[in-house]
């Protein structure tokens, strides 16, 4: 088989056969869900087919603005997903605190990754930069938002035993190392786990595309490689840039603990 | 040593003037719900005044690094949390948390003695009934060797042999090091017996001060 096979807009709406399974599931089951499941897939459709033309007009007319421009509006994107996740439990310091470790998490790793690791010229070639910043800041959420919840959870499930040992004379970091630690853990494991099983369970999106595209698997492989590796550190990186800078918002600056 | 001047906390403590004294054991009585927990998380630094201040060897509280503080002048909890693990881990984590070099087993084993704790040192903790725990965090607090010991109700979880015994040891041990000691309790009898000094606090205030002047040293 030679050449991409076109997708026509007919066999695409064939794909929808999958939604009305899972609306005939859910139905029949008796969970409520139709309505989100609906939205969801006509979002997701609305949505990428808006993304393809700004994609279409990026790639023609390459400008460094435009692409930091993308890159930024996916920032806030996900900064704005992750508040409003949380919203009722995060404090105006650690709202600030998670916009900047997304940002600061996602643009290092994408700059060296960019720069150092995939050497592009210029700098700003939308067909690399923005699908790239999508996977890192994407998988960084996920990461951000994994973390965010176990330290939220673990100062209050574990409140007790941090106020014991500061009672007992540890700094509020000492008191709270193990739910920072643990928090950590969680947030990196999906992306440990997805990179044991990759190649073996299943194969990733991004080299599954390229492959379709008609890119030779071995460049496909050693980008999917790559790409892996920077969302690994990306992801570990916002987090742990999180978690040390926003557990200190749970303390006042008597070290005491903060009600909240 | 402690002294507060015109200190408030929320609406439960109005205190103008009170003051705990140094290498003395004061003892704190008074109705669940009075303050006398709050003016002892206060001493410790893990409450702060809402309004007033607590001057600690002359300094005003709020000018003292509270992580050094809460190192010099430790604190048993009514309930005090205890960590996961064994006897010795728990024995250990307050010199652990702090950054201070370990005891070995020895030292360990002369606490567990004098709280009366007659179990191996690798036993779970969640095989301890309550008054074995309450005894182990008194021994954590031991261990930390502070120059003020802030006890609240130390001896509410045990029955009453082990409470004569655990109050002679730790007034004891307070008076032979030459350390301070500022003590919850709920009952009379104990403060009297032991204390240099009995506070009664009625609704945050200070009713009653009493010396103990006949105690022989």
């Amino acid at each position: 088989m030679n050449g991409i096979i076109d997708l026509t807009a007919w066999q695409v709406a064939l794909a929808y056969l999958f939604v009305l399974l899972v609306l005939a599931i859910v139905r029949m089951r008796g969970i409520n869900r139709e309505k989100e499941i609906l939205i969801s897939s006509v979002r997701m459709t609305l949505q990428l087919i808006l993304v393809g033309y700004i994609l279409v007009y990026l790639f023609d007319y390459p400008n460094p603005w435009l692409t930091a421009g993308i890159v930024l509006c996916m920032e806030a994107f996900a900064v704005y997903t992750v508040l409003n996740r949380f919203n009722d439990q995060l404090v105006k310091p650690l709202k600030y605190i998670i916009a900047i470790a997304m940002s600061a998490g996602t643009l290092a790793c994408l700059a060296y990754f960019l720069l150092v690791v995939v050497r592009l010229t210029p700098w700003y070639a939308p067909q690399y930069f923005i699908p790239i910043a999508g996977m890192l800041i994407g998988n960084s959420m996920t990461g951000v938002v994994l973390g965010l919840k176990l330290l939220l959870d673990g100062m209050t499930t574990q409140k007790a035993l941090v106020e014991e040992a500061l009672i007992l004379g540890a700094t509020p970091r000492a008191a709270s190392r193990n739910i920072i630690n643990n928090a950590f853990d969680s947030a990196i494991l999906p992306t440990i786990n997805s990179m044991i099983g990759m190649g073996v369970v299943f194969l990733p999106g991004m080299m599954t595309g390229q492959i379709l595209a008609g890119i030779a698997p071995i460049t496909a492989i050693a980008y999917q490689i790559a790409i892996m590796l920077g969302i690994l550190g990306a992801v570990a990186l916002t987090v742990i840039i999180m978690l040390q800078l926003g557990y200190r918002t749970f303390f006042n600056q008597e070290d005491q603990l903060c009600s909240r | 040593m402690f002294e507060f001047i015109d200190v408030k906390f929320k609406e439960i403590i109005d205190l103008p003037a009170l003051c705990f004294e140094r290498k003395k054991i004061t003892t704190l009585i008074g109705a669940s719900g009075s303050g006398k927990t709050t003016i002892l998380k206060m001493l410790n630094k893990m409450l702060s005044p809402t309004h007033g201040r607590i001057i600690y060897n002359h300094t005003d509280l709020r000018r003292i690094n509270s992580v050094a503080h809460r190192r010099q002048v430790a604190m048993l909890s009514q309930n005090p949390a205890i960590f996961e693990g064994n006897i010795r881990e728990n024995l250990l984590i307050g010199l652990k948390l702090q950054e201070k070099d370990l005891p070995g087993d020895d030292a360990v084993l002369g606490v567990m003695e004098q709280v009366k704790l007659n179990k191996p040192l690798d036993s779970p903790v969640y095989t301890l009934s309550g008054g074995e725990k309450q005894r182990l965090a008194l021994g954590r607090i031991l261990l930390l060797n502070p120059e003020v010991y802030l006890l609240d109700e130390p001896s509410a979880a045990l029955d009453e042999n082990t409470e004569e015994m655990i109050m002679q040891m730790v007034t004891g041990h307070v008076r032979k090091k030459n350390k301070t000691l500022v003590m919850v309790t709920h009952s009379k009898a104990i403060a009297e017996q032991y204390a240099d000094t009995v506070i009664e606090i009625v609704s945050g205030r200070c009713f009653r001060r009493g010396e103990n002047n006949e105690r022989d040293h």
